[in-house]
């Protein structure tokens, strides 16, 4: 199973050390394959670093990709997660 | 004869010979695999990583007490170890390629670093530095090597020469077999420098391509209070510099063994000497050099390290730390003393021509108050964990001290209504560093419970001298009679309503002007933990009433050369032979 979805960065300070490890954390919690992809390259979702690395200021859209048993669950939970800017209060 | 100079990262004199620490070339052997090996190879790559964990872990442990701050940076690595990036990818790897572990390990840093090319943040970037480190421990112990410092064929002590030393390097160094170390990278304020101040070990770092420049058993000087390293010296200087040596140790050894003595005149003059400092890591040092409390604790690391703001929790954590630790001493936390432009975050700031006198200190944290809360809420609540007094930076009249203390008292009230304990009589004082603060400090006086005077803006904005200008910086000049009137004006200001008046510049950490000071009437000189012991033996050595005197007749003197000339002649009549030339180079006072 495939999903995929885009979402636009919203909080403040963008995907920076808090939310990369929020993200990759709720990640890893599917079994499916996860990737964010941003202009063209594409990291792997359920790792911190790797998150880390993918510049994303406020207002930036990423697309958040899976593949697996869990894929269309996991896509809707990480897109929450975003769009709840990581839970963070600006 | 070769000398160059970079930065010194840790007081002392080391004399010895290299040993060069190349870096550690570990001969990755690649070797191409059948399918039907790429499962024992991953398992060979797991094995080798439990084994770093391991090894991680076991220097966690071993680590000495007075290092022991300095483990999280062994337990991110640890974190970094275990992060898909490194460890799935390599497995990932060996299979998809059908190559060694070692390849595979290989190839997986090469992707890495083109992941971490791209990205703006330096916080970030670093920490593909932290990631080799990583990599290379993993490496050795695939191909059997030994990655711990080998030390083991060293008879006599050495100084290291290497491009950089990993942290968990130098916390392996022990002091009975390094004299020193000299590194091609890292500034004053890496872990590596910090640790080796921590350590007692004589470093120069950030010397560009030394490992080319000397060989291993050549002789060398670490001279780590000038910034210096000498290769292959010659008599006449190496004779100079073991005398240097000796009159060093000699010096530190009295200067640390009467560092606890207090800071009393000869006539009785009780003045506090307390350290400036930034890093939780830094306590130690503020505590073995006698510190009486930390006079300033600079909160803009926590800042700009992240970019996202700390939250409230984190900071009342950090903060708490360090009031605990200093227990029963005070501890004096400046609020945040940059503008938007400087945080890590950004926070949308428009970039602006002159930040010296833009948006910056308490007026950035006035109009940002959300940001403003959360750190007054967190000192408030950490408040009742020891000594903690507040101190608001840039303040340049009443107006700002009474919107302080407006919202100092609404958070205040929040607390009160959450059932969060906090110190209700904290002191609160105001940082005196901009000129109308000085000219109206009879009316602050009134709105605080101590100023502090902070002598690097103050002088800055008072000559109207931009200091890293390399046009102007020559007239940076504390001696200026003008700024000692405005020292003065201070001090009597705050003495005539009763308020204890402190200094926490550069200016209080430097021998001549000490007994300047003592005869302006400080209450408290606040300074980096190196200088304490130093500028305590001075002030052992003055007699309060003589430097009052002195002063008086500094402030007749119409200019600063004068002052100046005065004040080496007042120096040498008084300090010498006793401070000998030693102390003085190591100030670098050319006197």
């Amino acid at each position: 199973m495939k999903a995929k979805r885009s979402v636009i960065i919203l909080n403040r300070l963008g995907l920076h050390a808090r939310p990369a490890s929020r993200f990759a954390k709720t990640a890893s919690n599917f079994e499916s394959d996860i990737w964010v992809e941003k202009d063209g390259i594409s990291v792997d979702g359920k790792s911190i670093l790797e998150v880390l690395t993918v510049s994303c200021p406020s207002g930036s859209q990423i697309t958040i990709m899976a593949e697996g048993p869990d894929a269309t669950e996991a896509v809707e939970v990480l897109a929450a997660l975003v769009a709840d800017r990581f839970g963070e209060i600006d | 004869m070769d000398t160059f100079k970079a930065i010194a990262a840790s007081p002392g004199i080391a004399i010895g010979q290299v040993f060069l620490l190349n870096p550690k070339r570990i001969k990755t052997v690649k070797r191409r695999i059948g399918q039907e090996q790429v499962q024992k190879e991953q398992e060979r790559f797991r094995q080798a990583v439990l084994a770093v964990e391991e090894q991680l872990k076991k220097l966690i442990s071993e680590l000495p007490e007075e290092i022991k701050e300095h483990s999280n940076i062994l337990k991110s690595h640890i974190l970094m170890l275990r992060d898909k990036m490194v460890h799935d990818r390599c497995l990932r790897l060996i299979e998809k390629r059908q190559v060694n572990a070692e390849w595979a390990l290989e190839l997986a840093m090469d992707e890495i670093q083109q992941l971490f090319r791209t990205v703006k943040d330096t916080y970030i970037r670093e920490r593909l530095e932290d990631i080799g480190f990583v990599v290379n421990r993993v490496k050795a112990v695939l191909a059997g090597t030994e990655t711990r410092l080998d030390l083991s064929s060293i008879e006599e002590p050495v100084i290291i020469v290497a491009r950089n030393l990993s942290p968990a390097d130098t916390l392996h160094i022990s002091k009975e077999k390094v004299l020193g170390f000299v590194t091609e990278l890292g500034s004053r304020t890496s872990h590596t420098a910090i640790l080796a101040r921590s350590l007692g070990i004589p470093a120069v770092v950030g010397l560009d391509d030394i490992t080319s420049k000397c060989l291993s058993g050549e002789m060398m000087i670490v001279d780590g209070l000038k910034g210096q390293v000498v290769v292959e010296p010659d008599e006449q200087t190496l004779s100079d510099y073991r005398l240097k040596h000796e009159k060093y140790l000699k010096y530190r050894l009295e200067v640390i063994h009467n560092s606890n003595l207090p800071a009393e005149t000869t006539d009785g003059y009780r003045i506090k000497v307390k350290a400036n400092m930034e890093l939780v890591e830094e306590i130690p040092i503020v505590i073995q050099h006698g510190a009486e409390g930390v006079g300033l604790f600079r909160t803009e690391f926590l800042y700009m390290t992240s970019r996202t703001l700390p939250t409230e929790d984190q900071l009342f954590f950090a903060y708490k730390e360090v009031v605990e630790r200093l227990k029963p001493y005070p501890v004096t936390i400046r609020t945040l003393d940059i503008g938007g432009d400087k945080l890590a975050s950004g926070l949308n700031c428009e970039e602006e021509i002159n930040p010296a006198l833009g948006l910056r200190a308490i007026r950035f944290c006035l109009r940002e108050k959300g940001l403003f809360r959360a750190q007054l809420r967190a000192i408030l609540r950490a408040s009742v964990f020891g000594d903690l007094r507040l101190l608001f930076p840039m303040v340049s009249g009443k107006h700002e001290m009474v919107q302080v203390k407006r919202l100092l008292g609404q958070i205040m009230d929040e607390l009160k209504a959450e059932g969060k304990p906090f110190n209700k009589d904290i002191k609160i004082g105001i940082m005196i560093e901009v000129p109308t603060a000085v000219l109206t400090s009879d009316i602050l006086a009134k709105e605080t419970d101590f100023f502090s005077i902070g002598t690097n803006d103050l002088i800055q904005y008072s000559l109207a001298i931009d200091r890293v200008n390399e046009a102007v910086c020559h007239l940076y000049e504390p001696l200026h009679p003008g700024v000692l009137r405005m020292i003065k004006m201070t001090v009597d200001s705050g003495h005539k309503e009763g308020i204890e008046v402190g200094m926490c510049g550069e200016m209080a950490g430097e021998p001549l002007y000490v007994p300047i000071l003592l005869g302006m009437g400080l209450d408290e000189l606040s300074m980096n933990a190196m200088a304490i012991p130093k500028t305590k033996k001075i002030i052992r050595q003055s007699n309060q009433e003589e430097c009052a005197d002195f002063v008086q007749e500094l402030l007749s003197l119409d200019s600063a050369r004068m002052v100046r000339e005065k004040a080496i002649e007042f120096f040498r009549q008084n300090y010498s032979p006793d401070m000998e030339t030693m102390d003085l180079l190591e100030l670098g006072l050319n006197i």
